[in-house]
């Protein structure tokens, strides 16, 4: 399955969203994550299946004024 | 002290966590300024990545509110969405709302910054809408729902102080009962003092403090000034006039001739 994870290119097998940051060693209580466009709740992460194409978004804090 | 949303602040200056030269010198400078509140922002993590866990920590050790913002985003949607992604992550209705309409002076997109606070307001968010100094746009600001406005005073880490002193004089005017934050563009004690003199309720730097030579000692220098300012806006400021008036009284003045 083709993935776009923070604007990079992913072929992975991840049927969802919280299987797809275990792949990809995010952790931490700290990161929102979104799917294309969409705000994927930290308790939604695990219900949340994922698509081909889908583009994925994994932030977190950073200094900012 | 001011009150946004609700909440009952310490200090009048909100501190940016950007450009200091290391957690430390942020830190100090957060410690020395007596600050309130920070404001923080959302990038995108590294797969693997710890770096943002490191900065939240160290956030969460500063014992202030945060005010998460929405830096660098040019749509209403990019807006909105780093907003609720920043509210699940810091765990606060806050929001500092930028939505930028030019990529060389970071002037705020009025338009979409209206729509976004409507959007955000009626999702529950206490937004603190960076913004112009237009009356007009602050008027439709607090129809879509702002209890707080941030006007600039110059472009973002300008430095170049109050552009227009007067639409800034108006704005109070305008807008007795609303806090007014100055935000962006102040480079400099006295540019903080002069705002806070025309009776805005606080300062929001960045760039001024984590750019001085001694960040912490000039955090501390900006919260004297912003306090100065406020105090003697409420101590009652003499107006200038164009002729010259003696302080002295003439009555029982000497006859020496």
């Amino acid at each position: 399955m083709k993935l776009t994870v923070n604007g990079e290119e992913h072929d992975l097998a991840a049927p969802t969203l919280a299987d797809l940051l275990a792949l990809l060693e995010f952790e931490g209580d700290w990161l929102a994550t979104a799917v294309n466009g969409e705000l994927i709740a930290r308790a939604d992460r695990a219900s949340h299946e994922l698509r081909d194409r889908d583009r994925v978004e994994v932030l977190s804090p950073m200094q900012g004024g | 002290m001011p009150v946004f949303y609700g909440t009952e602040i310490r200090s009048r200056l909100l501190l940016g966590t950007a450009r200091y030269p290391s957690p430390e010198v942020l830190t100090e400078a957060v410690r020395r300024s007596g600050t309130d509140i920070v404001t923080v922002s959302l990038r995108r993590e590294a797969a693997g990545g710890r770096q943002g866990g490191a900065f939240f920590e160290l956030i969460r050790e500063l014992g202030v509110h945060v005010l998460p913002n929405t830096a660098g985003c040019h749509s209403v949607s990019e807006a909105v969405l780093t907003a609720k992604m920043a509210r699940e992550v810091f765990a606060t209705d806050w929001i500092k709302l930028e939505v930028i309409g030019h990529h060389d002076t970071l002037q705020p997109d009025v338009f979409g910054l209206v729509e976004a606070a409507g959007i955000l307001a009626g999702e529950g968010f206490n937004v603190f809408p960076y913004t112009t100094d237009d009356l007009v746009v602050a008027e439709r600001l607090l129809e879509a729902g702002c209890q707080v406005l941030m006007p600039w005073c110059a472009p973002i880490g300008s430095a170049m102080g109050p552009q227009n002193m007067p639409a800034l004089r108006a704005m109070r005017a305008h807008f007795p009962d609303v806090p007014l934050i100055v935000d962006a563009g102040i480079g400099r004690p006295s540019h903080a003092s002069a705002v806070m003199e025309l009776g805005f309720d606080a300062v929001l730097l960045n760039t001024a403090v984590a750019g001085a030579a001694d960040p912490a000692a000039m955090a501390a220098a900006f919260a004297k000034t912003i306090d100065a300012g406020h105090a003697a806006y409420h101590a009652g400021i003499l107006e200038p006039r164009d002729m010259a008036v003696p302080s002295t009284p003439i009555i029982g003045k000497a006859v020496f001739t």
